[in-house]
């Protein structure tokens, strides 16, 4: 089980259910039974999803009411987000430069080499 | 006279998403055939035209031995400030001008450790998809990355927070796969 923040929230994300529940939880606080419903796995399965996201501290869960309403926490989701976006953006700058050297790679002649194809010797 | 235009790349952005506790997978879609794309990775006159040479960084070495046991190194550098980023591998898989599986290290200390990168490349009409997966073997060093003096300021961003929370199908590779393309 990973130790540190980044680690465990990238492992409470690397599940599409659970990045589902995140999205739901986006829209505003719910309880388990309304988190669920949506969702073809049984609740028992969610519930042991949620854990995992309390786990990452990606959600918190009411402790007063009996059906323990689940709120997304931003916090954690903001330092995997800034590492993603830090590896992607420096990514896409490397691959603009890819799409141009690709670019010039399907041109038939470079300008500055002339040779014209009916008579090679 | 053969003046054949082509069209301008109009590639969707680098998608990035965690998979699995280790695994970060990366994918890019580039108007250019397959070949050159492999190309484009693996001849160090090409590579060493894009990879990394941003923001006064140059590939000052950029040695590659293209076959399975055989080792590459880069080195970048970065003359105003006197910088350099070294890094390199050896490779464990070739299957051109499909697939590479390469270990990478980088020299610094902050960046101990190794990391597996698994190159894919997909054509389809003309579109090549570009699958990068790197797999970390520890939280050290994917923390260390975070410490690359390469990469840039960071901008939290909601718009990665929105990819990041999309639903995608389980199987990562597939699930990726490119809509279809505008002619």
């Amino acid at each position: 089980m990973p130790t540190d923040t980044l680690s465990r929230t990238l492992h409470a994300l690397a599940d599409p259910t659970r990045r589902a529940i995140l999205a739901r939880l986006r829209q505003g606080t719910a309880t388990v039974n309304e988190i669920a419903a949506p969702f073809p796995v049984s609740l028992p399965a969610i519930s042991k999803h949620l854990k995992v996201l309390e786990r990452a501290e990606l959600i918190e869960r009411g402790r007063e009411a009996q059906w323990r309403p689940c709120t997304i926490r931003p916090e954690p989701l903001r330092e995997a987000a800034a590492w993603v976006e830090r590896f992607r953006e420096l990514w896409e700058d490397n691959f603009r430069r890819l799409d141009a050297l690709l670019e010039t790679m399907q041109a038939p002649q470079p300008p500055d080499t002339p040779s014209t194809p009916e008579n090679e010797s | 006279m053969n003046s054949m235009k082509q069209p301008k790349p109009a590639p969707r952005p680098v998608e990035v998403f965690p998979k699995g506790d280790l695994e970060i997978v990366m994918t890019r879609q580039f108007h250019a055939p397959r070949q050159h794309v492999f190309d484009a990775w693996t001849k160090p006159e090409l590579l060493r035209q894009w990879l990394g040479v941003r923001g006064g960084w140059t590939m000052s070495v950029c040695e590659i031995d293209l076959r399975v046991g055989g080792a590459y190194r880069y080195v970048w550098h970065k003359a105003s400030t006197g910088a350099e980023l070294a890094m390199g591998g050896v490779y464990r898989e070739i299957v051109p001008p499909r697939r590479i599986v390469n270990a990478e290290t980088f020299d610094d200390p902050w960046f101990e450790g190794q990391c597996l990168v698994t190159l894919e490349l997909d054509e389809k009409s003309g579109v090549t998809t570009c699958t990068l997966t790197a797999r970390y073997d520890s939280v050290e060093i994917r923390d260390g990355i975070l410490a690359t003096p390469m990469a840039t300021g960071v901008e939290e961003s909601y718009a990665v927070l929105d990819s990041l929370l999309e639903v995608r199908k389980p199987d990562g590779f597939a699930g990726v796969r490119p809509a279809a393309t505008e002619d």
